[in-house]
């Protein structure tokens, strides 16, 4: 590669990653400033962890942030079971009656605007409420179907491309040595996969924790998530608490994902010296 | 030294009609669609034989080979092992075992763990599964390497593992998908011995898949040629190189020059084909058996061509020709020489002096060969 | 084998409940009346008497959509807006992914780790990030006055440029991941062998790299497009009143109008706007999986 277009890249890569990172930076700068501005610099309080305080004190904030995190971990793990079964059906059963269905069913969710899916699950509790009488109104369960339905695609499109690479030859010799299929799924294809299957339950709870629309369209009272908290405070303009919550889930998430790529770094030398 | 597939060949069960074959093979098929991988292919594998089916990539020996182990349901056709109707048996069930070409070792397992897994699945007591695979290790001289994981090892280490593996179960069949095919040219030939060695201690029937001929003809005691989802000849090594049936199995096991030819003269004990491409007669001291004249195929080997630059004496069959190229591999020599015919024919010499006294390109030779040295094929 | 039966079939029968069924019932309404009831629409078949059923298909609510002006123009404008971002997107995204795929693999997965990282972080609150940035007495006009630049504050906020802004930021990470998967495959050497034979570093980007990673920019493009259209969020933050999104329509018919019908004829426009869109991704995936094999 030459010299000059090298140099091209180099600022768009500059450029591209200063775009996506100086609002982040900014957020967590200004959940330091004292002035309720925000983004006026108050020099003479600041820096500050006033805000810090506050927020951890702001019940409507907690309650909605537990209810979150409930929904959260509800829905990664329910994803987790259907994705699995949904994505080891599509890579390993190359025929069945429904192949194309559930293909399409699985990859729809993926660019669907959310708008249509909340509209779409909200019609059809009430719908169902009509009919049989559950759910009897929308709260909490009704929210973790809606996400479950979107999140199970992104970890069926995961489970699905990890076991088109995976060489079935070791499926193979796991039943040639005597075991039946159900043992071979569990004891060699899942531990050998579950890198995989880890990333799409994190996956389906980052999805959950920070969804909106869906949420907005299946919820019902006192089943406020944390972002519908989040979106009617900012539809007001800028909250010096929503700055610290944006630090605090920034810190959150960078210490899990450094720390994730060190140890599995540490992993791979570990594993390299042993050799 | 006598091996196992050594005394088997020596016995020849396959010549004899009263013996019971281990492995038997009906009229298997194998179609994909309207795709025939394996078509109507029948076989009989006697205990303790290597058989190693042997063929181009697509021929469908690994398919056969898998219908064995119990990976394909034939279309049709039965399989027998041990008397007993195995074809809809799952891999499971079966008293078989396979070894993969990739080795398929587990990667989240070490190599005892790798070893002891069939074992596990039979619910073979603790103490006697440690006992079992510390000996297996130590046959394939891997003992010092049990605790560690398959990305750990050589490629060469990886393939014992996989063999340990196999074998730690003491099945009376075994199957083996390419098992060399990764390993360099050094390792190849040491393993091949190594493996004959293993099988005549274990005394396990082997069923081998190849497309090497060189290993096909080290390994086994009887070779199944395939081509295009058939078995085209089956017999021992030197069945298939002395006497192939077909243009296609003498020209797939090693190199060979082939004449076409009309018979002149056809008798008992001897034919004579009239060449164009050789630009002659060939005499042949045997009979074979084709409609008067029929095109047929004079097939002499390279080894079996003798080269000089003075007119032979009292040689049966007798050519000349201008050197056109040599390739020099130490060991031997492969001259190829043009006739006036413009055919090329391909002769080796050994190098069996240290001084070589220079045939050269373009040099004017004489080929001759034995009226016993080729073989007529009619297909 | 009714083991593989079991195993697709609870995934198949969840999405056919939740996903599928939802969209006939969204189709339902879209044809019924709207009512002052609970729920606001009523129902589409009525039995009249003892034997007969009167189904009635409203097409109102579609003859609305298409004929009152800021309908047709939210359609035009979501329809604008997602294909400028998605282009925008290409801009950045593209040299940024290729820049990556060419990278060391040390750089390259911490560049990839940096390019995750807001994926992970809430999207909501990183496009909330941009009304700090953008609005009157926001960083951006701060530092423009500070420097001189400018004397008035811009009014950044609440305008088209803003909700471009906040688009593209938030599906950057959606182009660049498949852009930068199909890059990685990339076989380099056929840009030597392209340079050997005499073409200049730009040609054999124009002619070889280029065409090899049409598949990336669709696939990524799509990521971008699809969702873009019906995106909700960022109008609703960023943008003022002229940046009427299709997305925005919906919601506000659905919570603040309640016309439950006229939202779902919405949607079901929408739909049908997409799908063709929706089987473009799909083919363009399966081809890129076959192309692998």
């Amino acid at each position: 590669m030459n010299y000059r277009s090298s140099y091209f890249i180099l600022t768009c890569l500059g450029f591209g990653f200063a775009f996506l990172y100086v609002p982040i930076l900014s957020m967590v700068v200004f959940s330091f400033n004292a002035s309720r501005l925000v983004t006026v610099w108050d020099a003479v309080n600041s820096p500050t962890l006033k805000w810090y305080y506050s927020l951890l004190n702001n019940e409507e904030i907690l309650d909605a942030a537990w209810i979150s995190l409930k929904v959260a971990v509800i829905n990664a793990s329910g994803s987790v079971i259907l994705g699995t079964l949904a994505g080891f059906g599509l890579a390993r059963f190359s025929q069945f009656r429904g192949r194309f269905t559930l293909n399409a069913m699985t990859t729809a969710p993926l660019v669907m605007p959310e708008v249509i899916t909340g509209l779409s699950l909200l019609l059809l509790f009430v719908a169902l409420e009509q009919l049989v009488g559950w759910p009897a109104g929308r709260g909490i369960t009704t929210m973790t179907i809606g996400h479950m339905t979107f999140s199970m695609a992104y970890v069926t499109v995961i489970v699905n491309s990890r076991l088109a690479t995976f060489d079935t030859a070791l499926e193979e010799a796991a039943m040639d040595l005597g075991a039946r299929p159900l043992k071979v799924f569990f004891v060699i294809t899942l531990p050998i996969i579950f890198p995989a299957i880890l990333s799409g339950w994190l996956l389906a709870f980052t999805l959950s924790w920070d969804d909106l629309v869906i949420s907005s369209f299946t919820s019902g009272p006192g089943s406020s998530t944390l972002p519908m908290v989040v979106f009617s405070k900012v539809r007001l303009g800028v909250s010096p608490e929503i700055n610290v919550l944006a630090t605090i889930t920034i810190t959150v998430v960078t210490v899990m994902i450094v720390g994730v790529s060190l140890w599995m770094a540490r992993a791979a030398k570990l594993d390299k010296a042993a050799a | 030294m006598t091996t196992s597939s050594g005394a088997v060949v020596k016995a020849q069960p396959w010549n004899d009609p009263t013996a019971r074959p281990y492995v038997q093979v009906e009229h298997i098929t194998k179609a994909f669609g309207d795709f025939k991988a394996v078509d109507d292919v029948s076989l009989k594998i006697y205990q303790g034989e290597i058989f190693c089916l042997l063929g181009a990539s697509g021929c469908g020996k690994t398919t056969l080979l898998r219908m064995m182990g119990g990976f394909e349901t034939p279309t049709s056709g039965k399989i027998f092992i041990d008397g007993e109707d195995m074809t809809s048996v799952p891999p499971y069930e079966r008293p078989v075992n396979m070894m993969f070409q990739s080795y398929a070792l587990f990667p989240h397992m070490n190599v005892e763990q790798n070893v002891a897994f069939g074992l596990k699945q039979d619910r073979v007591p603790k103490p006697e599964i440690q006992e079992r695979v510390a000996t297996m290790l130590d046959l394939v001289k891997l003992g010092d390497f049990a605790k560690r994981k398959p990305h750990q090892l050589s490629g060469g280490q990886r393939q014992r593992v996989a063999l340990a593996r196999s074998l730690v179960k003491r099945p009376k069949l075994l199957l083996l998908d390419e098992p060399l095919g990764a390993l360099d040219k050094k390792l190849r030939e040491h393993t091949q011995f190594e493996l004959i060695s293993l099988q005549d201690k274990l005394g396990v029937t082997f069923v081998v898949v190849t497309h090497d001929q060189e290993e096909a003809m080290t390994l086994a005691s009887r070779i199944g040629v395939m081509n295009h989802g058939e078995i085209v000849q089956a017999g021992t090594p030197s069945e298939i190189y002395e006497f192939p049936n077909s243009k296609f199995v003498a020209d797939f096991v090693g190199s060979v020059n082939m004449f076409e030819g009309k018979l002149i003269e056809d008798e008992p004990e001897y034919v004579r084909i009239g060449s164009e491409e050789l630009g002659g007669t060939i005499y042949v001291s045997h009979g074979i058996s084709a409609p008067p004249e029929a095109i047929v195929w004079a097939a002499v080997r390279p080894e079996k061509i003798f080269m000089s630059t003075e007119p032979p004496e009292g040689a049966d069959n007798v050519v000349r020709g201008a050197v056109q190229d040599i390739a020099y591999l130490g060991d031997l020599s492969i001259y190829l020489v043009k006739l006036p015919t413009g055919k090329v024919v391909r002769v080796t010499q050994p190098n069996t002096s240290r001084h070589a006294e220079a045939i050269t390109w373009d040099q004017q030779v004489y080929l001759s060969w034995d009226a016993t040295s080729p073989v007529v094929v009619t297909r | 084998m009714t083991g593989r039966g079991l195993v697709v079939a609870l995934p198949f029968l969840w999405l056919l409940l939740f996903f599928v069924v939802p969209f006939v019932i969204v189709l339902k309404i879209s044809f019924s009346d709207i009512d002052l009831a609970i729920p606001p629409y009523k129902p589409l078949l009525e039995w009249i008497g003892k034997n007969s059923l009167a189904i009635k298909v409203n097409f109102n609510n579609y003859a609305f959509l298409f004929t009152d002006r800021l309908y047709v123009n939210a359609f035009l404008n979501s329809i604008k807006v997602a294909f400028i971002s998605t282009v925008l997107c290409f801009v950045i995204g593209y040299p940024m992914a290729y820049g990556i795929a060419r990278a060391k693999p040390a750089t390259r997965n911490v560049m990839l780790l940096l390019v995750i990282l807001p994926f992970w972080t809430s999207l909501l609150l990183r496009v909330y990030a941009w009304i700090g940035l953008l609005k009157a007495n926001g960083v951006v006009n701060n530092i423009l006055i500070w420097l001189g630049v400018i004397h008035e504050p811009l009014t950044l906020l609440y305008t088209p440029f803003a909700m471009y802004v906040g688009i593209v930021y938030s599906y950057l990470p959606f182009f660049i991941l498949p852009m930068y998967a199909n890059l990685e495959k990339m076989d380099w050497q056929l840009l030597e062998a392209a340079e050997d034979l005499g073409c200049r570093p730009w040609q054999a980007f124009y002619k070889i790299t280029l065409p090899l990673s049409r598949n990336g920019i669709l696939a990524g493009s799509m990521l971008v497009f699809i969702p873009a259209v019906g995106e909700f969020v960022i109008p609703a933050l960023l943008g003022g009143p002229n940046a009427l999104m299709i997305g925005r329509v919906l919601w506000d018919e659905f919570f603040s109008n309640r016309a439950w019908p006229v939202a779902s004829a919405v949607a079901i426009l929408l739909l049908i706007l997409l799908v063709p869109f929706m089987m473009w991704y799909q083919s363009v995936q399966a081809r890129e999986s076959a192309g692998a094999r």
